[in-house]
């Protein structure tokens, strides 16, 4: 704070050093930050890739550099299958939270008035209750002597319990959906804010109805809340473990149970670690493709 | 069109927070359920389901560790938080944007991918699996909250107020403490609150990394397996939502009162 205020006062050549103290203050600040980061972060993903390459012979790892174990998670039927559902599903969830949360995210920024945070903080309590208990209260809904079979009978509109609410991928999908919903309505709610109210005005004096309006100035403006949204949905879900083992049943397995598998009882790292390294790449992929189509559409509907 | 969507957009809003809190709501009700199976309609009133946890000791441990576990996660997260947040909020340097990303990148992660490469990682450094490589793992999922919150009370923080005192004669740790502090306690406090509560709800890296010792998640993830266990756990589970919603009001309370006052003193 003395450097700035003396920094007012100073010749040319000064300046320039106290903007460097200024540069190192700021990296040595953040450096213990960075460091834990690299530490628990880059070094371990690095380490996943590197074993993603070796072999695991009985307790030692043979560390010559082989394809062998990305030749068995892509190829193997059993991995490509977990693979391809578990992809499905975080596509499916994105879509769906994305989807349900632009219209009230729409609301809130719009229509909220003196409330908004309010609104917000009532949106955000949910998702910070145990993640666990929330996938355990599905699966009290859902199950064969759950909430909604009970809830229906007692309707009279089905005789017996129905066995087709749980354990499968549209348990998986609905529980997923519910439980990244704060994540999609956050980042939409930013972007929507910061839409010129002006620009909305200028379209509907020069003739633009709400629905092209909204199509044409809102909708492309809040874009980049969108593809965040989508992309933090999307990434995070693919390796999810919790809920397809407590609601996905044998039909709703994903990709993270045979990591876990790997890591724990089949003792097999580096299959484990291709399979990771896999996931973690085609997923990314997949998320780089929805924001390319997002982005082809936006630019269309202009 | 518009006399629609004005309508019915409240209308979605409503039905949108019952479908946010409806499955959340069902834990308290079958908690005091008679009734072993969580169906309506429902049996009876009892609290044996809550009396019966101070007796079982598992629980006991795993509160206990939980509490330690969440405690230092919190503090060591704030901790680093505040380096980072600081930095980025007060300084412009080389590689900010990148330096930030990957502090933030943990958010955008799947966790099982992050918990398994710790593992690998502790496991090869012959490290023994115990609470202690749980809290590594949660400092390292809770910074980017951290960060979040802090961000929040550092950005719009006014520097020529830092200046003034300076000015007019306190030290550098006088103007830290008696202008500094103030201003971004609040903010600090919530960040304990949020990583407080993240650690303690967090599953996953706790799965892997905590060896024999077993946290409340990890705990109550072994009793899901019994249906008979099914009431205490959502007894629990109520006792855990309550004491979550209450940390989070605290901190959003905070937050409030952070930002006003940050951007009060801007505005006087």
């Amino acid at each position: 704070m003395t450097a700035v205020a003396e920094g007012s006062q100073a010749t040319q050549g000064h300046r320039k050093s106290l903007l460097q103290s200024e540069q190192a203050q700021g990296l040595a600040l953040i450096s213990p930050t960075l460091l834990y980061a690299m530490i628990l972060l880059v070094v371990p993903i690095g380490v996943i890739i590197a074993y993603s390459f070796w072999t695991q012979n009985y307790l030692t790892i043979d560390r010559t550099f082989t394809l062998e174990q990305y030749r068995t998670a892509l190829g193997e039927p059993i991995y490509r299958d977990l693979l391809l559902r578990s992809l499905w599903v975080s596509l499916l969830v994105s879509v769906f939270t994305v989807v349900l949360a632009y219209p009230i995210a729409y609301y809130i920024s719009f229509h909220g008035g003196q409330r908004k945070s309010l609104w917000l903080f009532l949106i955000t309590i949910p998702f910070w209750t145990s993640y666990l208990l929330r996938v355990m209260s599905w699966k009290v809904i859902l199950g064969y002597n759950g909430v909604l079979n009970s809830g229906l009978m007692g309707l009279g509109i089905i005789d017996e319990p129905s066995t087709a609410l749980l354990y499968n991928t549209s348990a998986v999908v609905i529980t997923l959906t519910h439980a990244w919903a704060a994540f999609a309505i956050l980042p939409i709610f930013v972007s929507l804010e910061k839409v010129d109210r002006t620009l909305i005005e200028a379209a509907r004096d020069l003739g633009d109805g709400p629905v092209r309006s909204f199509l044409r100035v809102t909708l492309p403006l809040s874009l980049p809340g969108v593809i965040s949204a989508l992309l933090i949905v999307m990434i995070p879900t693919v390796g999810d473990y919790v809920t397809p083992k407590l609601v996905g049943g044998k039909d709703g397995v994903m990709i993270a149970t045979a990591i876990e598998t790997q890591f724990k009882r089949g003792a097999n790292w580096p299959l484990g670690s291709a399979l990771s390294v896999v996931t973690m790449t085609v997923v990314t992929m997949m998320a780089l493709a929805c924001v390319f189509i997002i982005r082809q559409a936006g630019r269309r509907v202009r | 069109m518009k006399r629609l969507l004005s309508r019915w957009l409240p209308v979605y809003a409503f039905l949108y927070i019952v479908f946010l809190y409806l499955p959340v709501l069902f834990l308290p009700i079958f908690s005091v359920n008679l009734s072993h199976v969580p169906k309506f309609p429902l049996t009876g009133f009892t609290w044996k389901w809550y009396e019966e946890l101070p007796r079982t000791p598992a629980l006991i441990d795993a509160t206990w560790n939980s509490l330690m576990v969440g405690i230092t996660a919190a503090i060591l997260s704030t901790i680093l938080g505040i380096c980072a947040a600081r930095a980025i909020t007060r300084y412009r340097f080389p590689g900010r944007t990148a330096a930030s990303g990957l502090i933030m990148a943990p958010l955008v992660l799947p966790e099982i991918i992050l918990a398994v490469s710790l593992l690998v990682v502790m496991l090869s450094l012959g490290l023994e699996l115990s609470l202690f490589t749980v809290v590594l793992g949660h400092v390292l999922i809770c910074i980017p909250y951290s960060v979040t919150v802090l961000n929040a009370g550092f950005e719009g923080f006014d520097r020529s107020l830092e200046e003034a005192s300076t000015d007019l004669g306190e030290t550098a740790f006088g103007t830290f403490r008696r202008v500094t502090l103030p201003m971004v306690a609040p903010a600090i406090i919530s960040s304990l609150l949020v990583s407080f509560t993240i650690s303690l709800d967090e599953f996953i890296m706790a799965f892997f990394l905590a060896g024999s010792d077993a946290t409340l998640p990890v705990y109550i993830w072994g009793q899901l397996r019994f249906a008979a266990k099914l009431p205490s756990v959502l007894a629990l589970g109520t006792l855990l939502l309550i004491g979550s919603f209450l940390l989070l009001t605290i901190a959003e309370v905070l937050r409030r009162r952070a930002e006003r006052r940050v951007h009060g003193v801007a505005r006087a």
